[in-house]
């Protein structure tokens, strides 16, 4: 059962409320993110976790054990820092071992614990350097190294890859879902990336200003965002939002595309019980710009695919796509189309267009309509 | 960049060695008294009242500096000014090393265990900065009295211990707070408390700062003459004190030569540890974050 359990977590320092009451729940040998724009309180949450910070209010639970008042060595978790936070004065065979040396661990079994932790993360050659004689890739490894070597119930990482080029974090990435995989240990991850946490998590907790907006699987979280933020912040390029009227013909829900000089009617599909009090009201149509393509790209056994018209104003090749910006509702769309499309700034396009993928959400609550 | 040094304008050339030549004569305006210092201390009595003082010694001699070292008077004792020196060394040593710990302790918490009130504490602490010593003589020697602390050398390291502690805080506070405290709340992860932090993580990445607290604390403390003479009497005054009885001693004539030794003497600890240590001190005054 659980391995962590966050209930109802706030955290205030005076009059500033920064946690405004978090529930989390997730199981052993889980993958964790918590994934949120700068300052919505991602590493607070994760410091209350380790016992770094107090909480104001709530009950935090590791492996169903209660932990608000245990100090962070009793937590049985291990931490992974931005900067990496290695001690400067020891070897990496110094910082690896510092943890257990402390836990008072026999000198023959620390040795073979930096080994086969050495081994694994392939830094055997660097244990006798000093942090300032690394990379900072190699850093990185040492300070999971360190993380590793005490063989805790609960990984804690606040963004880890964020001081790592491009690349370097796109391998790290990978290898840390590797290390995961085969440890099979339950991992608590912040990041600001949208595509660190799709990539890396089997839950998501969307966070904005000390609250979670959302939590669940990448998938749930990727096709039916709860409200306009999780769908905007979630999905690179970003979900468009176009204002439209819901309108109902035969049973299906209607919005209408203008382009400027054509209106081309999108079926939605069936009108849903939840969005019958909607009809003939303002709605925000949501549609991901994978769901808008050219006609070449469009599966052709898709059953509710439409064409539209589009006044192409942009093209922007990322090398397999090419996203086309146009403007439907007086506000700007982005689709992604095939980069041998041929599509040119200036020209009327056509485009196809799967709206039974759309999501409806309402513009004053910014929740999704479901 | 490196062309324009290269083709300079005459006038840039004629400017340039203006700012040496000024710089040039500094340097020798601030040499000469050394200068004069070292071959007077070096020339015989006789030399330095019939020769010119700019002179080299005729028969340069040792014999002025042991005197001043065993046998000068210094008031009325006459047995030079190396007990005094002996003195002066047991007072600073501990003096210097009390404060640089306890400092360093001090900026640890200031800047790593944030307590409350601890901004206004440091602002505090800050202000004993600007303390001059005579401000503290009174209230120090009502503790002095309250504490019945009768050895002076004893007296001498507490009055400079506590007076230095503010200077010394000062610095390791403002290193320690480049660290990132990250460092501290990994060791707290691995299980490390509060003090196992300090020694084993934060002292030996403070290297740089401990020299500019062991330097600026030996200069301040040995240089000093008022606290010596208020707060000590007699056999266990420190060096500078000692210094200045043997220069007022007004029975016969004058010896410059012993005098300029002595002074000399008096001046050594200060200018060895300027000599091996001056490296650290830069580094350490311009010490940022530790990379790690
Ligand atoms: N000691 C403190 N006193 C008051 N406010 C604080 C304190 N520490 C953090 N905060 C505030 O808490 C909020 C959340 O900070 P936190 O570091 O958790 O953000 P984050 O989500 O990790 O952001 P980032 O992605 O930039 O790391 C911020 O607005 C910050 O200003
Ligand atoms: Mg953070």
């Amino acid at each position: 059962m659980g391995a962590l359990s966050i209930r109802n977590v706030k955290k205030s320092y005076g009059n500033t409320h920064i946690l405004k009451g978090i529930d989390i729940d997730i199981d052993k040998g889980q993958f964790l993110i918590l994934v949120g724009p700068s300052g919505c309180g991602k590493s607070t949450l994760l410091n209350m976790i380790a016992g770094l910070e107090d909480i104001s209010s709530g009950e935090i639970h590791i492996g169903n054990r209660l932990v608000n008042h245990l100090p962070p060595k009793d937590r049985d978790i291990a931490m992974v820092f931005q900067s990496y936070a290695l001690y400067p004065n020891m070897t990496v065979r110094q910082n690896i071992s510092f943890g257990l040396e402390i836990r008072k661990i026999p000198v023959a079994e620390q040795k073979a614990i930096v080994e086969r932790v050495a081994n694994m993360l392939q830094i055997s050659h660097l244990l006798d350097r000093k942090p300032n004689q690394l990379s900072g890739g190699q850093r990185q490894r040492v300070a999971m190294g360190r993380a590793l070597a005490r063989n805790p119930t609960l990984f804690l990482f606040d963004e880890p890859l964020s001081n790592l080029d491009a690349k370097l974090r796109v391998e790290m990435r990978t290898e840390i879902k590797l290390l995961h995989q085969r440890m099979g240990t339950t991992i608590v991850y912040v990041t600001h990336d949208q595509i660190e946490a799709m990539t890396l998590g089997d839950r998501i907790a969307v966070m904005k200003d000390g609250e979670v907006k959302q939590f669940g699987t990448p998938q749930q979280i990727y096709d039916t965002p709860a409200n306009l933020y999780v769908a905007g912040f979630i999905g690179s390029p970003a979900m468009n939002f176009i204002p439209a009227t819901l309108e109902e013909a035969e049973g299906q829900a209607i919005v209408r595309l203008d382009n400027g000089t054509e209106t081309f009617p999108a079926k939605l599909g069936p009108l849903g019980t939840a969005q019958r009090p909607y009809v003939g009201k303002s709605v925000i149509l949501g549609i991901r710009p994978e769901q808008i393509t050219d006609q070449g790209s469009a599966q052709a056994d898709q059953p509710n695919l439409q064409l539209i018209r589009a006044k192409v104003e942009i093209t922007e090749p990322t090398g397999p796509d090419t996203l086309v910006t146009s403007q439907f509702n007086g506000v700007k769309v982005t689709a992604r189309c095939h980069p041998q499309a041929g599509m040119a700034p200036g020209q009327t396009a056509t485009l196809v267009i799967d709206p039974s993928k759309a999501l409806l959400f309402d513009p004053a609550s910014e929740n999704r309509i479901a | 960049m490196a062309d324009l040094a290269y083709h300079q304008t005459p006038a840039a050339r004629i400017g340039r060695f203006g700012i040496y030549a000024v710089l040039a004569l500094f340097a020798l305006y601030y040499l000469a008294p050394l200068y004069v210092m070292v071959v007077t201390s070096l020339k015989s009595l006789e030399e330095v009242r019939n020769g010119n003082l700019l002179a080299l010694p005729a028969a340069p001699s040792l014999e002025a500096w042991s005197t001043a070292w065993s046998s000068a008077c210094t008031g009325v004792e006459c047995s030079g000014i190396q007990g005094y020196f002996w003195n002066s060394i047991k007072m600073l040593v501990p003096a210097v090393a009390l404060s640089t710990l306890i400092g360093a302790v001090n900026g640890y918490v200031l800047a790593m265990w944030r307590f409350k009130g601890s901004d206004l504490f440091f602002t505090l602490l800050m202000i004993g900065c600007f303390l001059p010593f005579q401000v503290v003589i009174l209230p120090m020697a009502q503790m002095l009295g309250f504490l019945g602390l009768e050895n002076g050398t004893a007296r001498l390291v507490l009055v400079h211990t506590i007076y230095g502690l503010a200077f010394t805080t000062m610095f390791f506070r403002n290193f320690y707070v480049t660290i990132p405290d990250e460092l501290v709340k990994a060791a707290r992860i691995d299980g490390a408390g509060f003090l196992r932090i300090f020694f084993r993580i934060m002292l030996p990445i403070s290297l740089p700062t401990i020299a500019v607290c062991v330097i600026w604390q030996t200069t301040q403390i040995w240089n000093d003459f008022l606290f010596g003479v208020v707060f000590s009497a007699g056999e266990t005054q420190p060096m500078t004190v000692a210094l200045n009885n043997l220069v007022n001693t007004s029975t016969g004539v004058k010896h410059y030569n012993v005098e300029m030794a002595a002074a000399i003497i008096a001046a050594l600890p200060t200018l060895c540890v300027y000599a091996f240590g001056g490296k650290y001190f830069i580094r350490g005054l311009t010490a940022g974050a530790v990379k790690g």
